[in-house]
């Protein structure tokens, strides 16, 4: 792949927005599987410190932000097909 | 002693011809088979007419023309060209060059004659 | 609330549903499908991931496990915000290769092969079945809630006989309107609007109960809170496996289940439709699991002990009076169970006729002829809807055979776990280019063998399939095949366990046969579309020689297709090339389009099938796979057909500029013939004509008359040979000359050639070897002799030494004689060796050689027509030309002319 037409290597500033972007959007889901696997670490300190409703506030609240985060971002996110086109080049 | 005309031309038979009849007619024939060293021959005599043949072997008869022009000696020489191959531009080529005249062979005598001594007298 | 008023409700709400989907159609079927497709109808027809089993258990769940019940959602969830990664990739390999299901996706992906397609269809039916079941149950259940209400205790025969009802409704509905049409694209916008309803039932029914649980009778968030802390339940007591091994499981599943994959990726009308569902769909997710716990927790408190948890969403309304709220909430569980199944319906039996019915059809019917004459488009039709209630079927056999007892509940994970073995071969598929068709099918087959045997047949209970001792000791006393200890891992979770080895022992088996294996032509193409989907925006040529009719293929895609459908695509393509009427060229491209087409009603590894029945022959060759291989090679490829079509347009030019600068050099070398010939003929009659004039005079001397008439007799000579030599050149030239084979002498030859030579006249001498002349020759003596003539007499004219002579040697070699003509003299000039054998090239002045240089051209073309050559000797000293006569064999040539 190494002949495919070279992207430029500094892009306009609109357009590396859209990259960054796009990098945080594809985050998203690692940044969820981290801190759903966060209360995992609690069982072992002390199982009288995590009372039932701190532990369902947690997960609701991980669940939550992780919407709230991705509705941001997918609304930031330009799908003009040629935009579609043209990031995938980068991948 | 009449004036010079030389012939400068390779065929004998015509060389033969050509003497024959201007010789009656009261000039002095010179000849001259070769274009190489034509130029010295002409300015040795220098001739009152030159007759010059186009197909010469050597050089050709418009590149001695063309000398001939050049030179301050025979600058006003005048000069018949003489050829076989009969083509327009040929001509067209002999007169831009400065030929008197231009002739295609075959020619009749009476033509050569007259020709001859009306390139003396104008 | 009585129970035939709940009948009537259920009837009337089924009706509702029905009305809806019908008037979709309609609307869809005149154009005005806008808001049919949009971003929110499609995150609502996600929501059938949210089954009727979800909708009850996840309470029940809830109060026996506190919170892992939120893995199954939170699975799908990570999936969802994650969309850039897979779906995004997914839906559109899936509309760019025209795929129908999942079965037709790793199919396709793997050179459109029917036996990956069979696999596949195999694991999903399988897995599907108990889920199915459980809808039934769940139904079922919430009937006999309503019923025992009522005083009325229900038998196994009342479960069983509305369990059937129930699938003979759902049957009907799913014939309706799954299977009521076969389009290119697949959709089904009534059943997409009819679950789209349903989602929204099904939320606002368990929100409902949720906002009655908390305020109507905690009393408030807060209170719930402490009344949550407060009770039993242990929410947060999880084992990591487990906790990492369900979001895992779940994600995939969300990803692998057949109705699943039809929504996500078959039904989704517009990519963009992901950026609202990307996170939509995990609030709507997040909605329905935000009550679980709260009704739990309050229907533990308020039920008697010993209740069924799974029920709380419906017995608590009930026990607390509120009948209204309790039937909104059948309606909500209804809705999961009926839209689940519907959807999974017509998922699985698309891919049951266009995996194995269809296949299995054509390859009874076996020839081209079936293809355009048999009825394609009823036997698929036909195979969706027998499908359709074969599915229903079993999975009511299923429900009647378990029992319908708690062994189903369990087995929701299971069934997930089953469809999850395609994870590996899909997602592998479209972003590795390594992987193989062989590689998929070992997976697949791997994961399939060990789901069952740790999970699968368990299911069923102890001693049911696998025998206790079996399960205690392994098969034959095998320890290490355990079924729930596999490899001696006896300390799992039998359901980690079981999703652990599956699927490492699934993605062991594909990447190890993916490496080893080396995939078809077709399957490379394939691969390198699905893992660059992103670049290919158009598909490469899969066809190639077509050597069918446009007429068959239409014939044939409207047996599919439908006529008006199939005419106006090829109507479409007609005009597209510029062609008036329906019936386009046949071109690889408009092949590759319309298989496409047609994989959209039937399964890709089908319609590829069903060309190449048609067309005949293999689809695509290594030239171009290689040809469309990758971005880099399209380029390239261009590059080169421009650079070969610009030096094709050079090579034109450079011709035609020969051609020109030929015939140019013809009109000179006419012109300058003409003017030789006019110079040749003009001399000797200049000679001649002033001579004659001269001796008319009569006055010249005898001696002198004599000369000059020599002289003009001598000329008129000269000028009959040149006319003789120009006719004999002419002659020869056009090929007109008449060749008479004789036999003669060499030695004989060459006297009569030196005696017409006339070399009496000179000094020039002779040198022969009259020994190495003793041949005998046939061939055109007389040209070859005008040929000797020629050359001696040359030589006699131009050999300038004091005492010339010429030398004539007689050779001989592997191609014939040689006859050398050697003289003494200076010979040619090296750059006029080249020139001598053309027409008037007189080397010396003409004058003295007498001849019009015609002589070596007429020599030249002679010894041509004669067979051999004459050629110039370039050498040290003197002229030397040397003539070439083959041997005898090119005589019996001569002869024949």
């Amino acid at each position: 792949m190494s002949q495919r037409p070279k992207t430029p290597v500094f892009l306009q500033k609109a357009t590396y927005r859209q990259r960054r972007v796009r990098d945080a959007a594809k985050l998203v889901p690692v940044l969820g599987a981290v801190l759903l696997m966060m209360p995992l670490t609690w069982q072992d300190d002390a199982q009288d410190t995590t009372t039932n409703a701190s532990a369902l506030v947690y997960i609701f609240g991980v669940w939550i932000v992780l919407i709230g985060l991705t509705a941001v971002l997918s609304g930031l996110i330009r799908s003009s097909p040629e935009q579609v086109h043209k990031e995938t080049s980068e991948e | 002693m009449g004036k010079r005309v030389l012939l400068i031309e390779d065929e004998p038979n015509i060389i033969e011809a050509i003497s024959f009849i201007l010789s009656r007619d009261g000039w002095t024939v010179h000849t001259h088979e070769d274009g190489t060293s034509a130029m010295a021959k002409v300015l040795a005599l220098p001739p009152d007419v030159i007759i010059l043949d186009v197909m010469l072997p050597g050089r050709s008869g418009f590149d001695i023309l063309r000398d001939l022009r050049d030179n301050e000696v025979t600058k006003a020489t005048p000069v018949m060209m003489l050829t076989a191959r009969g083509q327009d531009k040929d001509r067209e080529l002999a007169m831009r060059l400065g030929a008197s005249l231009f002739m295609t062979k075959p020619f009749s005598n009476e033509e050569v004659r007259n020709h001859v001594r009306n390139l003396m007298e104008a | 609330m009585s129970f035939n008023a709940l009948i009537v409700i259920a009837l009337g709400y089924v009706l509702l549903l029905f009305t809806i989907a019908f008037m979709a159609e309609r609307r869809a079927a005149r154009g005005h499908s806008n808001w049919l497709t949009s971003p929110w109808i499609y995150t609502l027809s996600l929501s059938i991931y949210c089954t009727g089993w979800t909708f009850y258990g996840a309470v029940g769940y809830a109060a026996r496990s506190g919170l892992e019940f939120v893995t199954i959602y939170l699975g799908p969830t990570l999936v969802m915000v994650g969309w850039w990664w897979v779906l995004r990739r997914l839906v559109r390999i899936g509309r760019a290769q025209r795929i129908t299901s999942i079965a037709d996706m790793v199919s396709s992906r793997f050179g459109k092969s029917t036996p990956l397609g069979v696999i596949v269809t195999v694991i999903s039916v399988i897995a599907a079945m108990p889920y199915i079941a459980l809808q039934l149950q769940s139904v079922t259940l919430s009937f006999a809630v309503f019923a025992q209400t009522e005083g009325v205790g229900w038998e196994q025969n009342d479960f069983n006989f509305t369990a059937f009802w129930v699938a003979i409704g759902l049957a009907v509905f799913t014939v309706i309107f799954g299977t009521r049409n076969l389009d290119a694209n697949e959709r089904h916008h009534g059943v997409v609007i009819a679950i789209a309803v349903e989602a929204v039932v099904k939320l606002c029914a368990l929100v409902a109960v949720g906002i009655f649980v908390v305020w109507g009778i905690a009393g408030g968030p807060s209170e719930m809170l402490t009344r949550i802390d407060q009770s039993d339940i242990v929410l947060w007591n999880q084992e990591s496996g487990r906790w990492i091994s369900l979001i895992f499981l779940s994600g995939a599943a969300f990803l692998c289940l057949p109705r699943m994959f039809q929504v996500l990726v078959i039904e989704n009308a517009d990519e963009r439709h992901l950026h609202i569902a990307s996170w939509a769909f995990p609030l709507y997710l997040f909605m329905m699991s935000l009550f679980v716990v709260p009704i739990a927790v309050i229907g533990l408190d308020l039920m008697p002990a010993g209740s069924n948890p799974d029920l709380f969403v419906l017995t608590v309304p009930l026990s607390e009076g509120r009948s209204g709220l309790a039937v909104l909430s059948f309606l909500g569980g209804f809705s999961s169970a009926t839209s689940m199944v519907i959807v999974a319906t017509i998922a699985l039996a698309t891919m049951v006729s266009n995996h194995m019915v269809v296949p299995f059809w054509l390859y009874l019917q076996g020839n081209q002829q079936a293809v355009i004459s048999g009825d394609v488009r009823h036997v698929i039709l036909l195979s969706r809807r027998l499908s359709v209630a074969g599915i229903l079927l079993l999975g009511f056999v299923y429900y009647r055979v378990s029992g319908g007892g708690t062994a189903l509940a369990a087995i929701g994970l299971i069934s997930f776990t089953g469809s999850v073995q395609i994870l590996p071969a899909m997602i592998g598929g479209i972003f590795w280019r390594g992987a193989t068709g062989v590689g998929a099918a070992a997976g697949l087959i791997t994961g399939l063998v060990i789901w069952v045997w740790t999970l699968f047949l368990p299911s069923f209970g102890v001693d049911a399939v696998i025998s206790q001792t079996v399960m205690e000791q392994g098969p034959y006393g095998l320890s290490w095949l355990r079924p729930q200890a596999l490899f001696g891992a006896n300390g799992l979770d039998p359901l980690v366990h079981g999703i652990v080895w599956s699927m490492i022992l699934n993605t062991a088996a594909f990447i190890l046969f993916s490496l080893v294996t080396f995939p078809a032509p077709l399957e490379r193409l394939q691969g390198a579309q699905f893992v660059n989907v992103f670049d290919h925006s158009s598909a490469a040529p899969a066809w190639t020689g077509a050597a069918t009719g446009a007429e068959d293929l239409l014939i044939m895609s409207q047996r599919i297709l439908g006529g008006a459908e199939a005419q106006a695509i090829f109507e479409a393509e007609a005009l597209r090339q510029g062609k008036v009427g329906y019936l386009p060229d046949v071109t690889s491209d408009f092949i590759e389009r319309l298989e496409r087409d047609l994989a959209g009603s039937v399964g890709a590894a089908t319609a590829h099938a069903m060309i190449g029945q048609l067309i005949g022959g293999s689809s695509v060759s290594v030239e171009d796979l290689i040809a469309v291989a990758d971005e880099a090679a399209q380029i390239l490829e261009y590059s080169n057909r421009l650079e070969a079509k610009s030096k094709e347009q050079e090579r034109t030019a450079r011709a035609l500029r020969a051609a020109n600068d030929k015939l140019t050099a013809l009109s000179i070398q006419k012109d300058s013939f003409l003017s030789q010939i006019s110079h040749e003929l003009r001399t000797p009659m200049t000679s001649i004509r002033s001579f004659s004039d001269i001796l008319r005079d009569g006055v010249t001397s005898d001696a002198e008359h004599e000369k000059y008439a020599g002289i003009i007799y001598d000329e008129a000579v000269r000028l009959t040979r040149l006319l003789d030599d120009l006719l004999d050149l002419s002659v020869l030239e056009n090929g007109q000359v008449e060749l008479r084979a004789q036999t003669g002498h060499l030695s004989d030859l060459l006297d009569r050639a030196v005696r017409a030579a006339g070399l009496h006249e000179g000094p020039l001498k002779i040198i022969r070897d009259r020994a190495s002349e003793d041949v005998t020759l046939t061939t055109d003596i007389d040209r070859l002799g005008q040929v000797f003539i020629n050359l001696i007499a040359n030589a006699q004219k131009y050999c300038d030494a004091k005492a010339p002579h010429l030398m004539i040697k007689v050779s001989e070699d592997s191609t014939g004689y040689l006859i050398d003509f050697i003289d003494n003299g200076s010979g040619i000039a090296p750059d006029k060796q080249e020139l001598i054998f053309e027409k008037f090239s007189r080397v010396a002045d003409g004058s003295k050689a007498g001849g019009a240089g015609l002589g070596l051209a007429i020599c030249r073309e002679i010894m041509q027509r004669l067979g051999g050559e004459v050629l110039y000797l370039a050498q040290s000293r003197g002229a030397a030309f040397r003539v070439r006569l083959p041997q005898v064999k090119t005589t019996t040539a001569l002869e024949k002319t």
